[in-house]
């Protein structure tokens, strides 16, 4: 059969899947399990259209539930088994969480991410507030904003090839191609340093790309709130004597208060999650492990599903809070 | 004394004029009313009294200090504007406290100006509420606090009613009034584009037409003896009506013939040179009388408006020319499509040739 054909066939049996599963339910509903009939007829009426709601809900909850809680409970049973060599698997219940906790890898990692979520989400929101206000009132500014959102379309991947750049080192008697090192020597360094290799700086080296690539979504956001104050406000502080200092802090930061949280949640959440960043670069070496790379390492390279599912669901369980606090922020912003 | 000078103030953006040549004199403890049709330059220049706009050329003085070039907060003035502009994450207290707590003066000073103005403006029960929790009018009140705890020099009106239901608007309107009457010593500058505020709160009113000042005088000055064509029509509802005609009799009184067809007699003393000027003969609605021997106008009924305490009649017009409207007081519900003969006294008869009265002309 033709492709093209083949597709067009597909997309009508999935259109008239879903009309008919819409129309025979209802009928079903109707006609079958509550007719609007005989004695019953009006209790018939209340109760099908109690149902109602739930025939339209199932797909999408069934979608749901099948690619986002059915993975949950299943790496939360996998956390508590172990494979057995040759095939088939045992329970050992909280065996894989004891072994992880007892691993130095595992708080390192725990020790890094929790510097990652201190430092990234306020720096970039810091970086993001600082470009929104100072490109705002410039003719140049949104060539500016753009230049600054560029990297939001970057893969971490690539974010991380370019920054991987940006810290090359070259042996001593070779020009330098990395900038840091370049400016390094300039400055009268004398030896080009291997910045990744620096155990706890380079830490920080990473999350520079991660602030690179976020500044830009921060600076979006809080763009867009700041031109959402009204500006009588700003004219009416102006009056009252306040500097452009004051007017910033006290009246234009207070009044995009809740847009600042929930940017700065989302990058928080992001973080939790980072793990690109960190495998294209240094794939957890010199000290630099984070809890996605850490799961990543025990779920794919060691095979360990027990223990590698154990710190998905450490991650899980770090992010869950800081969602659902996000989550309703966003829906009091809303209202 | 005067307390605040205007001397050939402009305003220009790029090439475009948007105001010239205005001249005024503000003495202290004067409720000066800048009205004028909507996109005049009345807003812009509260603005730029305010400092908010910068001065394109002239000169802005202050109690005798030149203030184009002085910081908005140094110029001993206080703005109040028309959507409140109450900080909003601030309580009644703090929106009132901010400008002292900028200044840096003393709690003790900054408490007590806040509780003194929350007594002026019934806004004690209130005080450590956030904006959002309070009402249209309650919010205007907090925002003439904030420029009360200031104790300014000028106070600055930029349509502060407009947000109001008619109602709030008649009842702030008289609680401004009261407020001025409190605070003889202080001077007020009033933007509005309402005649009644304008008539009722001005103790001197500025008319901005045509990029500049078409007249400045006190309410009934305006009303009664308005320079040019557009302060008459402004002022006053409905609008003075404009007759053409041409001088036929000169001297103490002046006789107009009418295009047409009645002769208009008027106070205004014109000189014989003047005989066979051509004139718009202006007579406001209520000024208009029945009177079964003039010889002034005449004219059919063709729609009556009654709104109980006055009538208002409109005459059929010629084709291209605009309704004659008259105002009788109380309700002459059985005039429509009568003929009425109308006159005025020559008192009240305005004429204007080019735009401009000729009171002034002597």
């Amino acid at each position: 059969m033709h492709p093209a054909f083949q597709g067009l066939l597909t997309i009508a049996i999935g259109v008239s899947g879903c009309v008919g599963y819409f129309y025979l339910s209802n009928q079903f509903l109707d006609k079958v399990l509550f007719p609007p009939r005989g004695p019953n007829a009006g209790r018939n009426i209340n109760r099908a259209n109690i149902i109602r709601p739930w025939l339209f809900l199932f797909p999408a909850v069934a979608a749901l539930g099948l690619y986002l809680a059915y993975p949950v409970i299943e790496t939360m049973r996998l956390s508590l088994t172990d494979r057995v060599p040759g095939g088939g698997y045992e329970w050992v219940g909280l065996e894989n969480y004891k072994q992880m906790v007892a691993e130095p890898k595992f708080w390192e990692a725990m020790r890094n991410n929790m510097l990652w979520l201190i430092v990234v989400p306020a720096l970039s929101t810091f970086f993001g507030l600082l470009v929104a206000q100072l490109t705002d009132r410039i003719r140049w500014g949104n060539v500016a904003k753009a230049m600054i959102f560029m990297p939001m379309a970057i893969s971490f991947v690539g974010a991380s090839v370019i920054w991987k750049l940006v810290y090359d080192t070259r042996p001593v008697e070779q020009d330098q191609i990395g900038i840091l090192n370049a400016l390094y020597m300039f400055f009268g360094g004398t030896e080009p340093q291997t910045w990744l290799t620096i155990p706890f700086w380079n830490s920080f080296f990473l999350m520079v790309v991660l602030i690179w690539i976020q500044t830009g979504f921060a600076m979006v956001i809080l763009s867009a709130a700041l031109r959402g104050i009204p500006e009588e406000t700003v004219e009416a502080a102006i009056l009252d004597g306040a500097n452009p200092f004051q007017i910033f802090f006290k009246i234009k930061v207070p009044q995009i208060k809740t847009t600042i949280l929930v940017v700065w949640t989302t990058i928080t959440i992001l973080v939790l999650k980072v793990f690109d960043i960190v495998f294209a670069m240094t794939n957890g070496q010199w000290e630099t492990q984070v809890l996605a790379n850490y799961m990543y390492d025990k779920l794919f390279r060691a095979n360990d599903w027990g223990v590698g599912s154990a710190s998905a669901m450490v991650i899980m369980l770090l992010v869950t809070p800081i969602l659902v606090w996000n989550v309703r922020n966003a829906r009091n912003e809303m209202k | 004394m005067s307390e605040l000078k205007l001397t050939d103030v402009a305003k220009t953006y790029g090439s475009v004029d948007v105001l010239k040549h205005i001249n005024l004199d503000i003495e202290t403890g004067e409720l000066i009313v800048f009205v004028g049709p909507s996109g005049c330059g009345k807003s812009t220049l509260l603005r730029m009294i305010a400092g908010l706009e910068k001065i394109s050329g002239g000169m802005l003085e202050i109690e005798g200090q030149v203030m184009n070039d002085v910081p908005p907060a140094q110029r001993g003035i206080a703005m109040v504007f028309q959507s409140y502009a109450l900080y909003p994450h601030m309580t009644v207290r703090e929106n009132m406290a901010f400008a002292l707590k900028i200044a840096k003066m003393p709690n003790a000073e900054i408490n007590s100006a806040v509780e003194r103005a929350a007594q002026i403006l019934q806004l004690e029960p209130f005080l450590d509420r956030l904006p959002k929790a309070l009402s249209g009018g309650q919010r205007q009140r907090v925002a003439i606090g904030r420029a009360i705890v200031r104790d300014p020099k000028v106070y600055l009106f930029d349509e502060p009613l407009s947000n109001l239901d008619a109602a709030l608007r008649v009842a702030t309107r008289i609680e401004i009034a009261r407020l001025k009457e409190a605070m003889p010593e202080s001077t007020m500058i009033y933007v509005t584009h309402d005649q009644v505020e304008a008539m009722t709160l001005a103790s001197r009113i500025v008319v901005l037409a045509n990029k500049g000042i078409a007249q400045v005088g006190t309410p009934l000055e305006l009303y009664e003896t308005p320079d040019n064509e557009f302060v008459a029509q402004f002022i006053g509802s409905p609008a003075m009506n404009l007759l053409p005609g041409v001088i036929s009799e000169t001297g103490d009184m002046t006789s107009i013939t009418l295009d047409s067809g009645g002769v208009a007699v008027s106070s205004i003393a014109t000189k014989s040179d003047q005989m066979g000027l051509r004139v718009n003969v202006g007579v406001r609605p209520e000024d208009f009388f029945p009177d079964d021997k003039s010889t002034f106008l005449e004219g059919n009924v063709d729609f009556i408006e009654a709104l109980g305490e006055v009538t208002l009649l409109y005459f059929a017009s010629r084709p291209g020319a605009e309704d004659i409207v008259a105002k009788f007081p109380g309700i002459e519900k059985n005039l429509r499509g009568q003929n009425v003969k109308l006159n005025a006294d020559p008192a009240k008869v305005h004429l204007f040739h080019d735009g401009l009265s000729l009171r002034n002309s002597r």
